[in-house]
């Protein structure tokens, strides 16, 4: 039986403040015991470390020592009076008292001092129980309040109840600073200030501006922080201190968090940032520390549905019905069009263990290699291009290696908003004095990071990625700025040379493209000599680099420039894409992909594909499958007729959706397994509810190649993971599996994957996490790849050739419209829009700047038709600096806004990753929404209406 | 010849009319023909005696004084620009005033003498020479003199100048500063203003040989904004040393460098404190950091600095001229050299003393003070500041020392003297103390934030004389709590006023 990851033994504990991590180690005495801790160490810390537990209030270990509560005073041998242990760093030979009757009235007379400002309604309080003041009163003995309660007083200071998730009572706040320090040493936003000074001092969000009208990005640091129940989680205001909680990972974004699910029974009561994760270090973002209760929605589908066609209504019917069903039909189909007639697409949302059941259920039951994943519109040309240059599809760096950088370039990244709680490393970073340079063609908000260094910005015009990082590259090589030791020993000599004289050429010169890219060419002689020069020079890039058609041209340009460079193989360095989805990484990894076998082995590769034909006992085709765009058109062409998609909505989220619509029309069977009646699932005959990630075991891997486990905190809705649901059609598909728990389906992938060898649940329960490759070699994981060598020898110099796309702007079409995210929401919004973040963002916007705006007559706020070649949708306006002329920008998370019916089917040459960062648009003020957003009302009232009726049979008609 | 006739234009003189002498005085030459040279001086820092007027004859300078506008015809009258001693406003030589005459002026020797901005007078009167001396020497020779000296903090802390100016010297690192706390905020204290405002190079001077001493090239000095006068002189006085070659890229052709710029605080008492300063300085608000480590590591922007009183860096340019010898041969026991003591508060002839170490408060307050303004007997003084003890007439022949004066948990501080009659309510002091402190306290620490308003509670409970007896032992509990859980002197020492209160002025809570 596998044992949850047990808190009381990892990382718990309040340590009190920072870790130093000097190699020299200083022993001194405290209460008699002797102790060794690094140079730099707090007393408070040695003493901790020690279990000897000092009374503290202001210090928490992820906060630097701030001195202000006083509760920590010791005496130190040969010192004078009492210093406060958690400013006090050791030294050899101390001798320290951290008990006496001296100290214990020093700190009693100062909670008293405390508690005369305090209301007393412990009983009735939300932190009861769970409050730091509380148990320091009781440790050092508090028993009355002599100051009375009638003096000077916070007690009915207002509450401010703006933000949807946690409420700021400052009657009960003792002003530890911690919610201010935390805003700025964790999250980096300064959001919060003290207002006033002495007893007036008071914590501030802004200038004494209420929660949601200030900076705050609601990451819950703050709260967290928090030693009251000032700032406290409303839920825990509702339902109480949870009773136990479990650790598991985050379902949002690429990051990985980790968090203790706190629960009270099943019910989920708080989502706590894990100080012990790798990944986030006890930081969080709104998304994963907020937005959780999507999980227990209304919307939730709970019974199996079939239906014949989409003008009907759906059927609920037993999990055994709706299996046989889906099988029944996709025998059907395959009996009637062949093999290769149906096809499934993994998900990036489920674990590594459910993607590669699904993988294997395509390969093994369907017979055929018609499998890809939402990868395919986001990252592929990642896993292309990094494959082809260094030799591994994979980001090669830890998160925590940014600590270690000196120049930072981000590409087409919106870390604050995308990546949240990596954009506050980075901007801890920052502020230690890091160079920032952004490629991006949006002022992002990385950029204005309070208290940063040197930043530069490169606002190119979209489609020009390739150009600009060409002429970086051109700058390194005709300034001298390679690291040639660096390629002599490390890259292809020959495939250097090539690409040397390519770049060389004075046509990728900066001044030769600025005409290109809109960017100056003394700012990219700039930016080149400071990321060539910065002893750490690390490339981290998003969607703006990928979703391009040469976004794998630009992945190969990034590695180019990281190796020309020697920034790769070390901490501090390196080329590290920002996984959109919480598991993409591993949806990749675990071949998801129509060409790859789990771990990236080509379905071409005769010895891969017989030890997978052994273990699974079925032929492997040895052709690679269908991608996803290659899956619409045949069923188009109507060669393509059933689909089996897991928790993935292809209708909203890929280009050019009137096309993804007839696709999805035209088959004879689509399956759709996911927590919400979707986009794709208003298409689907057979929906298969899907469990959260709360409701299941399993792992995902985070962009950083970082396994976390997932651990079931409360039973599925509908009664199955989601792993259990793909073995169930399988065995209806007569390709029986037999798994009783996920950690089975590793052992599996272990076995197969030679990066994941040495991976087990055993193992991940021992260290926490792990990062592939994980085998003989790197028994405990690899943080940092390449560092003596690259997978395929020496890394390879690809040429790099710019060719502009085909999706430009013209008189009809003169601007570019480019896409992406929002803080406050989730890719398709599926989740997040089932949630109070709704608050920040209840529609998609379209971002224009003011003097495109002025020239079309816009306002803020006005109704814009934005058309472009492939259809036409409807958007609210905003005027935005953000933007740069001839660049408007909208998201695409919430389905009615129709993002993607503009988008087209302009795509990356190499793996069909759509262009969605660019579409030439016009846009003009209308009154009305577009013909598509009529018919998608429409349509989408129709198929909720069809949901209902399953519920009540007695519901009939289509509602007009 | 041309007359020459000196009017003080410092903040006290303004205060009390200068600029009205002054027009007055020339518009009434004129009217009588007469032609005459004014010079606008500092002060000498005889405030009773503003605006004190002096007159350059043969004999020396003549003074007369308080002067106001309607004393300036009788005076021409009476034979002001000759230098007559006729009038009852006229004292006979300046320097013979025995007020002037009996201090020991090392620190303060120029100040009223000169033109303030005027680099020629400072030159003729040794200015510049210790800067000169400096250039000539080591760094470390530059600290060894400082050593030498026995020059100590004069901000209050005391602490040794030379050992702080070695720790910086030795802290490797590519940026240091020097910095001048010149956030004047104790209660009856004027003397930064006054060395500001009538000597400004010698303050530029100190922080000069400062920064060639630790290897500083960049100084600021942190003036109060209550101060707008010496804001503008000392802008004025930074401008003109540049352009004379005594700060910048290369002091008088040496190469080295030492820029000085002017910020001006906030307001906030606080900022005093040395670490409050130095975040205000950084731009960010005016809070306590906590030590180690010490700003002489770690100060300004993350960098080693000298953090120094304006009095400490202005006795350096005498140090550097005249050897730390001579310096240290006034004084006593391990309080070397002149304090700058300020007469303030109820007295009869308030103004600048500066004399060695060991001189009592006695003599200061009947000898240079001539006792009580309302001429009522004196009950209380109170020396160091509101973060110091009120002393009893048993205390007032104690030498002023640092450490005779710690022992007897009293301070000498910024060397501020504030005088109390015996119509003084010291329970209402003892108050004052801990108001002092609630309005003023940063808010970091909690001893300081919430203890000093209970403490203003508890007091006036007692005074109220509910629970009288267990509210003065709470009270005595407040202040124990205060000096020892608090992360400044700001909380630290509010006890000590109110502890002086309650050990010699019992009578008083006991009402």
């Amino acid at each position: 039986m596998i044992g949850y990851y047990d808190p009381n033994k990892h990382a718990s504990k309040d340590l009190g403040t920072p870790a130093r991590l000097s190699e020299k180690h200083i022993a001194l005495t405290i209460d008699g015991q002797e102790i060794t801790v690094p140079e730099g160490t707090s007393v408070l810390r040695a003493a901790a470390l020690a279990d000897i537990n000092i009374p503290k209030l202001c210090a928490s270990d992820n906060l630097e020592a701030f001195g202000s509560c006083r509760m920590c005073a010791v005496q130190v041998e040969g010192k004078r009076g009492y210093p406060a242990a958690c400013t006090t760093p050791v030294e050899a030979g101390m001798q320290v008292t951290t008990q006496n009757t001296k100290l214990a009235r020093l700190r009693r007379n100062i909670m008293e001092l405390y508690i005369s400002d305090h209301p007393l309604d412990c009983l009735t309080c939300p932190a009861n129980g769970d409050c730091e003041l509380q148990d320091v009163a009781g440790a050092v003995g508090l028993r009355e309040v002599r100051y009375g309660f009638e003096g000077e007083n916070h007690l009915s200071a207002e509450k401010d109840n703006t933000n949807p998730y946690f409420s700021f009572d400052p009657s009960k706040c003792i002003v530890c600073s911690r919610c201010v320090r935390a805003c700025e040493e964790v999250q980096g936003t300064f959001a919060l200030t003290i207002d006033g000074r002495g007893f007036d001092s008071k914590v501030s969000p802004g200038q004494m501006e209420d929660f949601m009208d200030s900076e705050c990005v609601s990451c819950g640091a703050c709260v967290q922080a928090c030693p009251t129940a000032t700032l406290m989680e409303k839920s825990v205001i509702d339902q109480g201190v949870p009773e136990h909680s479990v650790i598991t990972t985050c379902a949002y974004c690429g990051v990985g968090c980790s968090f203790k699910a706190e629960m009270k029974g099943d019910q989920l009561v708080r989502m706590v940032p894990y100080k012990g994760g790798d990944a986030n270090h006890g930081h969080s973002c709104v998304k994963g520390r907020f937005a959780f209760g999507y999980a227990t929605h209304g919307d939730r589908l709970t019974t199996p549905m079939i239906r014949d066609s989409i003008d009907q209504p759906w059927r609920e019917v037993g999990w055994e019905e709706a299996i046989n069903f889906a099988a029944e039909r996709l025998k059907a189909t395959q009996a009637k069009y062949g093999r290769e007639s149906i096809g499934g697409i993994t998900s990036s949302r489920c674990t590594n263990e459910e993607t590669y059941l699904v993988q294997k259920l395509i390969r093994a039951a369907f017979g055929n290699n018609n499998t890809d994943t939402c990868a395919r519109v986001c990252h592929s040309p990642t896993g292309y291009g990094l494959k082809t240059t260094l030799g591994e599809s994979a980001g090669t760096q830890t998160f925590d290696s940014v600590m270690k950088s000196d120049a930072i370039i981000v590409i087409g990244a919106n870390p604050t908003d995308a990546h949240p709680v990596f954009a506050s490393q980075m901007r801890r970073r920052m502020r230690e004095g890091a160079s920032l340079i952004v490629a991006d063609p949006r002022h992002i908000d990385l950029l204005d990071t309070p208290h940063r260094g040197d930043a530069q910005h490169l606002p190119l015009r979209p489609g020009t990625n390739v150009a600009l990082v060409n002429a970086l590259a051109h700058v390194v090589v005709s300034e001298g700025l390679e690291d040639h030791d660096f390629i002599a020993k490390r890259c292809d000599t020959e495939a250097y040379q090539a690409w040397r004289d390519f770049i060389s050429e004075e046509r990728h010169a900066p001044e030769a493209v600025e005409s290109i890219t809109g960017v100056s060419a003394e700012a990219v002689r700039r930016a080149a000599r400071t990321y060539a020069k910065a002893p750490n020079g690390a490339i981290y890039y998003g969607l703006g680099v990928t979703e391009h058609s040469q976004g794998s041209t630009m992945v190969m340009g990034i590695a180019n420039l990281a190796m020309a460079t020697g920034n790769i193989g070390r901490e501090g360095v390196g080329v590290n894409p920002l996984r959109g989805q919480n598991n993409v990484q591993g949806s990749c990894d675990m071949g998801s992909f129509p060409h790859e076998l789990p771990g990236y082995q080509h379905v071409a590769d005769a010895t891969a594909r017989s030890r997978f034909e052994e273990l699974w006992g079925v032929p492997i085709d040895d052709e690679p499958g269908l991608r996803i765009p290659n899956m619409f058109d045949a069923a188009i062409e109507g060669s393509f007729k059933a689909l089996y998609v897991q928790g993935e909505d292809i209708a909203q989220s890929d280009p050019n959706t009137q096309h993804v619509e007839a696709a999805l029309t035209s088959l004879d069977c689509l399956i759709v397994q996911d927590i919400f009646l979707n986009e794709t699932a208003k298409y689907a005959h057979v929906l298969l509810p899907g469990s959260s990630f709360l409701e299941k075991n399993g792992t995902f891997t985070n962009a950083e190649r970082r396994i976390n486990r997932v651990r079931k905190v409360m039973p599925p809705r509908a009664g199955k993971e989601d792993w259990e649901v793909t073995v169930e059609l399988s065995r209806a598909l007569g390709y029986p599996m037999d798994y009783r728990h996920p950690s089975e389906i590793m052992d599996e992938i272990a076995q197969l994957t030679p990066t994941f060898t040495g991976v087990s649940y055993d193992k991940l329960e021992r260290l926490g996490s792990l990062q592939w490759p994980c085998n003989a070699e790197h028994p405990e994981g690899t943080p940092t790849m390449h560092e003596i060598d690259f997978p395929i020898g020496p890394g390879r110099f690809a040429i790099t050739e710019y060719v502009a796309t085909e999706e430009r702007a013209n008189r009809r079409f003169p601007l570019l419209l480019t896409t992406g995210r929002i803080l406050s929401q989730y890719n398709v919004g599926a989740q997040t829009r089932r949630t109070d973040n709704q608050v920040w963002h209840d529609e998609d916007i379209l971002e224009i700047h003011p003097s495109d705006a002025e020239v079309r007559g816009i306002n803020d706020g006005d109704w814009l038709g934005i058309t472009s070649r492939s259809g036409q949708t409807v958007l609210r306006a905003r005027l935005s600096e953000r933007m740069q002329p001839g660049v408007v920008y909208t998201t695409f998370h919430h389905p009615g806004s129709g993002a993607n019916v503009i988008t087209t089917n302009s795509s990356d040459w190499a793996t069909n990753c759509p262009e969605y960062k660019v579409t030439a648009v016009q846009v003009e003020k209308v009154s009305r929404p577009s013909a598509w957003q009529q018919r998608f009302d429409d349509f989408d009232r129709e198929q909720r209406h069809f949901l209902k009726a399953a519920k009540d049979p007695a519901a009939q008609g289509v509602p007009q | 010849m041309m007359v020459r006739v000196f009017v003080p234009r410092d903040t006290t003189a303004l205060a009390m009319g200068a600029d009205e002498v002054a027009d007055r005085l020339v518009a009434e030459a004129d009217a009588r023909g007469i032609e005459i040279a004014l010079t606008r001086n500092g002060s000498r820092g005889l405030a009773w005696l503003e605006p004190l007027v002096e007159i350059e004859t043969d004999a020396g300078r003549m003074a007369y004084g308080p002067v106001s506008v309607d004393d300036v015809a009788g005076l021409l009258d009476a034979g002001l620009l000759e230098g007559s001693t006729e009038h009852p406003l006229a004292h006979g030589p300046t320097e013979a005033i025995p007020y002037l005459a009996r201090q020991q002026r090392l620190t303060f020797s120029r100040i009223g003498v000169t033109d303030p901005l005027s680099i020629a007078d400072y030159l003729a009167l040794d200015g510049f020479r210790g800067l000169e001396t400096a250039l000539t020497l080591e760094p470390q020779a530059i600290v060894d003199e400082v050593k030498t000296s026995g020059l100590r903090g004069r901000g209050g802390a005391a602490f040794p100048t030379g050992i702080k100016w070695q720790t910086v010297h030795d802290a490797p690192s590519d940026q240091k500063y020097i910095v001048c706390n010149a956030d004047e905020g104790d209660s009856g204290t004027f003397a930064d203003r006054l060395a500001m405002e009538c000597d400004p190079y010698m303050l530029i001077e100190g922080m000069a040989i400062a920064g060639l001493a630790v290897g500083a090239t960049q100084g600021y000095i942190y003036l109060r904004s209550e101060y707008p006068l010496a804001h503008r002189i000392l802008d004025e006085a930074i401008a003109r040393a540049e352009q004379a070659g005594y700060l910048g890229a290369d002091i008088r052709g040496s190469g080295r460098r030492f820029d000085l710029e002017v910020r001006l605080g906030a307001g906030a008492y606080i900022c005093g404190e040395e670490t409050s300063l130095l975040e205000s300085l950084e731009g960010k608000r005016g809070m306590v950091r906590y030590k180690p480590p010490l700003p002489a590591i770690e100060g300004l922007f993350g960098r080693p600095t000298v953090v120094n009183n304006v009095l400490s860096l202005a006795a350096v340019p005498y140090i550097l001229d005249r050897g730390g010898e001579a310096y240290a041969n006034y004084g006593m026991g391990r309080s070397r050299g002149t304090l700058a003591l300020q007469l303030a508060g109820n007295v009869k002839r308030g103004g600048l003393v500066e004399l060695a170490f060991g001189t009592t408060l006695r003599e200061l307050m009947e000898d240079f003070g001539g006792g009580t303004f309302t001429e009522r007997p004196l009950r209380a003084v109170q020396v160091g500041g509101p973060l110091c003890a009120y002393l009893p007439e048993s205390q007032w022949d104690l030498p002023l020392d640092y450490e005779t004066f710690a022992s007897v948990g009293a301070g000498v501080g910024h060397g501020g003297v504030v005088m109390f009659d015996d119509s003084v309510d010291m329970a209402e002091q003892a108050r004052f103390s801990m108001e002092f402190c609630a309005v003023e306290s940063c808010g970091k620490c909690t001893p300081c934030r919430i203890g000093s308003t209970r403490g203003v509670e508890v007091i006036d409970r007692i005074l109220a004389n509910q629970d009288r007896d267990a509210n003065l032992e709470l009270l005595d509990e407040l202040c124990e709590t205060m000096e020892d859980g608090s992360l400044c002197a700001m909380g630290g020492m509010t006890p000590f006023p109110v502890k002086s209160v309650m050990t010699h002025f019992p009578d008083d809570l006991q009402r």
